[in-house]
């Protein structure tokens, strides 16, 4: 064994980085138009006043923190869903892994864009950071968007580098078979990679260590971001579940983006044979855990409110049950509950194209959910002549979709230039590589990427191994 | 820089080839060996494992977590404003930050750590074949002091020896 098979993965992995089709040119072109006109209601608002945006008393956060929250709970697709399938060592994340860590990367991007859209006056941004200055003004750590600023921050370095340094292997392999301005650009990024045993052993130690790491960071992100309403004495948001709760639904979104995603890449760049189905299976049976999971918490949340029968929290709670905001609520409940349970929770259903169906219905539950939480809560404080309501204006639907086809865009221009699976990692989870002594999991998901993938008509050697 | 190495598509020869070449006397930290992916379950895979990473990286979070929690209470002390009633130091919100800045302090030394151990970013300069990309094995030694009596061990089936 046998650089026979593993130079067709290589081949097949790269060929998108040199090959471009027609519809890659329409998506860009497609997904940059609606971020530039994104950009321009967004210039639009700057220069007009933020009162262009529907956010007026008593709602000031509207489309814009129900998005920023949104984005950041797509952002735990990745670096969670990884670090912890790394962790236990799961074979099948190989081809997965990023696919998930992009997501992450350029969802936290987009998320902690909103904040600052949000501000109104963006050049004054820089408030927010810890920085001493002289009319003696220092960042008020007790606020929970400061939290934000260092938690958020720190989640996207450490997602950053978990994404980055996996790709160092992958790039020296593009340097190596590339010519000209390719050569010269991946060459720069490969770092003078090699491939010495000493480099594989830190670049896995490495790997290990930022695994536990990111892990408790990522909760940690949604938690406080979870906090930015907990900490708020407004009815419906000062519950001690609201950490667990969001975190829950961030990991429930990031599973339903990742699905769609590694869905549109598999037809797209051709990946049948390195997404399989099993693959889909194992994420939507996790996508089930976690529709349940998310279930569970809705009914805690609210049997405690109406157990409760506190009037101000009452007005909220008959908003959205049987009021003005009821036909979200429940559109929500079947988004989130009705369609991915029917769906996931029959293996003959829990096909590729089940498990996409499943995750745009937890999409839109889930921004339905932020939704939900924000607006109804702002629009019924606790006294009655402070009640409201809250119309989004065009400007901020126009940068809302602009960030949606920002993130097609930057999907689309990442797996133009980068091997959208980690070469290396799916070459070494082959069985061929693995120890007979520990044939587990990981060696059996190996088994079937050596058999379904190629087969002995393909002319590949998958025998030899064996 | 000379060189005298095999390449090899299987990971068995080219574990061989590594046993030839201590065979015939050369140092196991005079051994190159390049590949495209690890091979965690060869021998040759676990050379250079040891690694202070670890401990490194709990270092740093110590690190972290003490600058941070001090930086925190100096800065709040400096300019004393009493917020929603919480005392001028409240650990409890600090907590959160600290916790942060703690792990991030971890995952970075952890990333410095493996540039500089690794050696990245690397001008070059050092045995390397274009071929380790299409999936061959290299094993081979720099600089050999006599390169003649290391082609033997290097000649093995299944492999091609160069030199440079």
């Amino acid at each position: 064994m046998n650089r026979t098979l593993t130079k067709p993965i290589a081949d097949d992995l790269i060929r998108p980085l040199f090959q471009t089709s027609i519809w890659f040119y329409a998506i860009v072109f497609a997904a940059a138009t609606v971020v530039a006109c994104g950009a321009a209601a967004w210039g639009y608002q700057i220069w007009f006043g933020i009162g262009v945006a529907g956010i007026r008393w008593p709602v000031f956060w509207g489309f814009y923190l129900v998005n920023f929250v949104f984005w950041i709970g797509i952002s735990h697709a990745g670096t969670l869903i990884s670090a912890i399938l790394r962790l236990v060592n799961a074979g099948w994340r190989r081809p997965v892994t990023r696919c998930a860590e992009a997501i992450t990367v350029f969802a936290l991007m987009i998320g902690a864009m909103f904040p600052i859209i949000h501000l109104g006056r963006p050049w004054l941004a820089f408030w927010l950071f810890p920085y001493p200055n002289a009319r003696e003004i220092w960042p008020n750590f007790r606020s929970p968007l400061a939290w934000d600023f260092f938690a958020i921050n720190t989640y996207l370095t450490g997602s950053v580098l978990f994404l980055f340094l996996p790709m160092i292997p992958d790039f020296a392999l593009v340097r190596d078979r590339s010519t000209g301005w390719r050569r010269t650009v991946y060459g720069f990024l490969a770092f003078g990679w090699r491939g010495t045993t000493k480099q594989w052993n830190r670049l896995e130690s490495a790997m290990q260590i930022m695994a536990v790491a990111i892990l408790p960071v990522a909760v940690s992100v949604h938690t406080i971001v979870a906090f930015d309403f907990s900490m708020a004495a407004v009815p419906m948001w000062h519950s001690t579940i609201f950490g667990p709760y969001f975190v829950a639904g961030a990991i429930f979104s990031g599973i339903a983006a990742l699905i769609i995603a590694m869905a549109v890449l598999r037809k797209t760049l051709g990946l049948e044979k390195y997404l399989l189905p099993l693959h889909f299976d194992n994420l939507g049976k996790l996508m089930l855990l976690m529709c349940i999971l998310w279930a569970y918490f809705v009914f805690a949340e609210r049997l405690t409110v109406w157990y409760g029968n506190e009037p101000s929290e009452m007005a909220v709670f008959w908003a959205t049950q049987r009021g003005a905001y009821a036909p979200f609520y429940w559109t929500m409940v079947v988004c989130n509950f009705v369609i991915p349970f029917i769906i996931l929770a029959n293996p003959r259903t829990r096909t590729i194209l089940g498990c996409v169906i499943a995750s745009f219905g937890v999409l839109i539950g889930m921004w339905l959910e932020r939704f939900l939480i924000i607006v109804p809560s702002l629009a019924h404080k606790q006294l009655p002549y402070s009640w409201g309501s809250y119309e989004p204006r065009p400007t901020e639907i126009v940068i809302m979709a602009a960030t949606f086809a920002g993130m097609v865009l930057l999907y689309a221009l990442f797996s133009k230039f980068v091997p959208i699976i980690a070469i290396w990692e799916l070459k070494a989870g082959l069985p061929s590589r693995l120890d007979p002594a520990s044939q587990t999991e990981a060696s059996l998901l190996a088994t079937r990427l050596d058999t379904e993938s190629f087969p002995p008509e393909s002319g590949m050697p998958k025998g030899a191994h064996r | 820089m000379t060189a005298v190495y095999g390449l090899y598509d299987d990971p068995h020869v080219a574990q061989q080839a590594v046993d030839n070449l201590r065979a015939a006397g050369v140092a196991d930290a005079d051994i190159t060996v390049i590949s495209s992916e690890p091979f965690d379950h060869f021998e040759f895979g676990h050379r250079d494992a040891k690694t202070a990473m670890p401990w490194i990286a709990v270092g740093a979070a110590a690190v972290g977590l003490v600058l941070s929690y001090y930086l925190l209470g100096a800065s709040q002390r400096s300019w004393p404003l009493v917020t929603s009633g919480m005392p001028i130091v409240p650990n409890w919100t600090n907590l959160i930050i600290v916790f942060e800045m703690t792990m991030l302090s971890a995952i970075l030394a952890t990333v410095v750590t493996l540039l500089v151990t690794a050696g990245l970013p690397s001008r070059g300069g050092k045995i390397y074949d274009p071929e380790v990309s299409d999936g061959y094995i290299l094993v081979g030694v720099e600089n050999p002091a006599d390169a003649d009596r290391l082609e033997p061990a290097l000649a093995i089936a299944g492999g091609r020896v160069k030199r440079t």
